[in-house]
């Protein structure tokens, strides 16, 4: 009948060298996806750290204190970040959904295109350079203003928004618009009554984003609102002071209290914008769930 | 999938009676037993093993209670209605089925007596002895000699290797169309031809049995008749399992076939089972079961 | 609707939708217009305020050294420099982690691993650019100083790249850095490429007895080998444009060197740093002239990774 070994177990040295590459391999592959979860934990935990002492009531609700004091926290930036971050986003949130719909209801597939490859090529120049062009367009002769910044912001925000809205759109069913079109209804008025009702979880999640992204800018801010008074603005035509640009300052800053400053300054950025990532990944995953049930 | 169920249902009940066709089939029939003798088993070596064969994805049975001998060099078809487990069963035979998550099989497999589950086997050995080409055709994205280098390069069989390419690529029938371009992409090819290529690159590593998953199902009829004509020839060095949805194929290239169909508990639960294994001659001709009888004369499916 | 719809024929309520129509055809549209407008916008404005330097120096200021507000010259070589070897070496150890990431996510995790694991390493692209670089400089970079950078000097100190004096900034701390932010980039797209290999490739490969490895390193690879070219320029174009991050941790003194220890600089860094004001006008166009080399650089790389994946989509659309 047959012998007595299994030839299937036969193992040879090239079989037993082939098996040990392909465990090495995987396992670096793991540890690769380790280490990157490993730096983000030391990364926080870090920022964490440093920043927890500092972080009291005085934080939130005092302005810098004059030099040679201590005490004193970011009021005046916490304010200044909300309030260029909510201009921005009154400006891009509007805009980005009506490019996503020119590219969804109105543009001619080459011209849609080309709008995705613009708003990639916009997605994608440097933050610093945007700070440059909105220096030399709005700040030379005029002075710096948290308008100014606020548009610095904007471009940034827009492209997220633009292809995040895309994709949302793009995800709601053909028979919802053709429903709306059949009944009558113009296009402007299926795009305004069904179409954006249904994708507004993924315009609300992809907002929280480009809020989470535009926040944390630091660039745009540099040559737009960077000279600023140690208490609050709220004159839009003034410069403001943000958090990412105190965090930029003061932790080139020999002084430990600055550096402390800078510490605490990026724990609340740093929470305030992982927080808003991980609830938007949340309502990404949820709006999807909806919407594909719907169809 | 619909494709070829249409096609066998033009094959068996469409255009021509049954009756016809089975006329057809029998004079083919005649021509086998005339190959073969009444027996095409007599004197082969089983070399798979099958006993109390059950697979099932995540609890779900998919196909069970199989018991069957697969000789050496023999072409043994697989038929029956979709659904039936037939390429399950299949891809348990080279533990293809290893890649699925949840998929579980049960009871015994051997090859040449030995168990193909058990501890210690590397299920990439067992994918040397037993090869497997596919449904749709699916050559590497590299030239045609790469791809069927592959495996050669994979096992270090690369001694000689522009020899082997020319020996696999020849024994699949495509050596003549391609020679001159050899370094040319394999997406380059025609359907027929890229079929014909992943069946070289499966032979070219000398496997001892191959697995065809209905390897002409997504091929035109032309396509198809070389394809056929090219595993009769195979039966002399290899010993070919193959799965098809068209019982004139199976008529046409087996010394066996094994028919399967799909039994329905009362709670509705779909599941596969061997019905009969014989020659194809007697099969097709004397089944010994009802509903092969049912099945091979057109009156369901 | 109601009766009178039927009898009403109204000529002005189907001017009044059609209006509605245009309406809203008119301001998507001019979102959209507006996208192209800011584009060319942006090119020509950075130009304008470069042109004194680009008149004044021309195309000499790229290979020139000097940055000197005193004798008002300026160049930009050593920027450039640094942008090369801080960009080449984040991709350098980037891609392999990011690639393996990819591998990881779309073949070797279990199933339920891959979501959460996935979320975690987008989240570290989520981290504000001016909050790693202040990490970066003051807990990574001492950490270098201090552990790393004399190690690599006592053991590997003959090869030019690791001579030098430990320094807690310089381009190791910025190369770093670097790296951290492009991973989560490339690896999100490999993960996708990667999910699209057609199952059938796979099970192909694994069929004629590959390991895994073998399948994913012969098949899965070489499969989308195009995407992750693009992958990589994407991270490129996002490496040479990062300024905050690299301004706090390289140091800001431009040189040409090989070591990668001691303060350096790059071009994204240098205008970051001069943000509170040139002294001299030639000195603000100079910076500006550091902005539209950057433009140009990153414009090349976001349009060329367009355009390889236009070709990847139309080769699959054909194939």
């Amino acid at each position: 009948m047959s012998a007595e070994v299994n030839p299937l177990t036969v193992v040879t040295r090239r079989s037993r060298r082939r098996k040990r590459a392909g465990i090495v391999m995987e396992a670096l592959a793991t540890a690769a996806a380790i280490l990157a979860i490993v730096v983000l934990a030391i990364v926080v935990i870090s920022v964490a750290r440093k920043g927890l002492p500092a972080i009291n009531a005085d934080f939130f609700t005092k302005n810098p204190a004059p030099v040679f004091q201590t005490g004193g926290g970011i009021k005046n930036a916490i304010v200044g970040t909300l309030i260029m971050t909510g201009m921005a986003t009154l400006i891009s949130v509007p805009v980005g959904v009506l490019i996503a719909i020119f590219n969804t209801e109105f543009a001619p597939p080459r011209v849609a295109e080309g709008m995705r490859i613009a708003l990639n090529v916009l997605a994608g120049v440097p933050t610093i350079v945007i700070g440059i062009f909105i220096f030399g367009l709005l700040v030379v002769g005029h002075g710096q203003s948290a308008i100014a910044a606020s548009l610095g912001l904007s471009i940034v925000m827009v492209p997220l928004i633009a292809r995040a809205t895309e994709e949302v759109l793009l995800l709601v069913p053909v028979t919802l618009r053709e429903g709306g079109m059949a009944l009558g209804a113009t296009r402007a008025r299926t795009v305004i009554t069904v179409i954006l009702p249904t994708a507004v979880g993924g315009i609300v999640t992809a907002t929280i984003v480009a809020v989470a992204r535009g926040a944390g800018e630091t660039a745009p801010l540099l040559f737009t609102s960077s000279i600023f008074a140690s208490s609050v603005v709220t004159d839009v035509h003034q410069a403001m002071a943000s958090i990412p640009l105190t965090i930029f300052v003061d932790s080139e800053s020999p002084s430990v209290a600055d550096q402390q400053t800078a510490w605490a300054a990026a724990l609340v950025l740093m929470a305030g914008v992982l927080i808003m990532g991980v609830i938007g990944r949340a309502l990404s995953l949820r709006t999807r769930r909806q919407i594909e049930r719907a169809r | 999938m619909t494709e070829s169920e249409s096609r066998s249902e033009r094959d068996t009940a469409g255009g021509e009676s049954a009756d016809v066709v089975l006329a057809r089939s029998q004079a083919q029939m005649a021509e086998l037993a005339a190959q073969h003798g009444a027996n095409p088993e007599e004197g082969k070596v089983v070399v798979l093993g099958l006993e109390n064969v059950a697979v099932s994805y995540h609890g779900t049975e998919a196909v069970r209670g199989v018991e069957m001998n697969i000789r050496k060099e023999l072409v043994t078809a697989f038929i029956g209605p979709s659904g039936c487990g037939k390429t399950t069963l299949l891809r348990s035979l080279n533990r293809m089925n290893d890649l699925i998550p949840g998929a579980e099989v049960s009871g015994k497999i051997t090859y040449h007596g030995h168990d193909l589950n058990a501890a210690g086997v590397d299920p990439v050995e067992v994918r040397r002895r037993i090869g497997m080409v596919f449904q749709r055709p699916n050559p590497f994205p590299k030239s045609i000699f790469d791809n069927v280098a592959y495996g050669l390069r994979l096992h270090g069989m690369k001694d000689n290797l522009n020899d082997r390419v020319e020996k696999a690529l020849r024994q699949a029938a495509l050596w003549d169309e391609v020679h001159k371009r050899l370094r040319s992409s394999a997406l380059s090819l025609s359907g027929g031809q890229q079929q014909r290529l992943c069946i070289a690159r499966a032979l070219a590593i000398e496997p001892d049995v191959v697995l065809m998953d209905e390897p002409a199902s997504a091929l035109d009829p032309i396509a198809t008749q070389r394809i056929e004509d090219l595993v009769a020839e195979l039966r002399n060095d290899y010993t070919i399992v193959i799965v098809t949805h068209n019982m004139q194929q199976a008529a046409r290239v087996a010394d066996m076939t094994a028919f399967f169909s799909v039994d329905v508990a009362e709670s509705g639960a779909r599941c596969g089972i061997l019905v009969e294994h014989a020659p194809t001659v007697q099969l097709f001709t004397r089944p010994s079961d009802e509903r092969t009888e049912a099945y091979v004369t057109g009156r369901f499916g | 609707m109601s009766t009178s719809a039927e009898t009403d024929f109204a000529l002005p309520r189907r001017a009044r939708l059609h209006i509605g129509d245009l309406a809203l055809r008119g301001i998507a549209g001019a979102a959209a217009l507006t996208v192209m407008i800011v584009l060319i916008l942006i090119a020509y404005k950075v130009t304008q305020e470069a042109w004194d330097a680009i008149s004044t120096f021309g195309l000499g200021f790229l290979t020139s050294s000097e940055w000197n507000a005193v004798t008002n010259q300026y160049g930009a070589r050593d920027l450039i420099w640094g942008t090369a070897v801080t960009s080449f070496f984040a991709l350098l150890f980037a891609v392999p982690i990011s690639i393996a990431i990819g591998l990881f996510l779309s073949e070797l995790a279990p199933r339920r691993l891959r979501g959460p694991v996935g979320a975690l390493v987008e989240l570290l692209a989520a981290i504000p650019s001016v909050v790693l670089g202040l990490w970066g400089i003051l807990v990574m970079g001492p950490f270098l100083e201090a552990h790393v950078e004399p190690f690599l000097i006592d053991h590997f100190g003959w090869i030019p790249l690791f001579s030098g004096t430990p320094s807690n900034v310089g381009l190791l701390p910025a190369c770093l850095v670097l790296t951290i932010m492009i991973v989560p980039i490339v690896s999100s797209i490999c993960r996708e490429l990667f999910d699209s290999v057609p199952s059938d490739l796979k099970a192909g490969s694994l069929a004629l007895g590959s390991t895994r490895w073998e399948m994913m390193r012969g098949v899965a690879i070489p499969q989308v080998s195009g995407g992750i070219v693009a992958a990589v320029i994407l991270g490129l174009a996002r490496a040479m444009g990062e300024a905050i991050a690299v301004s706090l941790t390289i140091g800001g003194t431009a040189r040409t060197g090989w070591s990668l220890f001691g303060s350096a600089d790059t071009i994204a860094s240098r205008i970051a740093n001069q943000y509170q004001g040139a002294a001299t006008h030639l000195q603000q166009s100079s910076i500006a002239y550091l902005a539209t080399i950057l433009l140009v650089l990153s414009l090349g790389a976001n349009l060329s990774a367009a355009l390889i994946v236009r070709r990847i989509r139309r080769r699959m659309g054909a194939g």
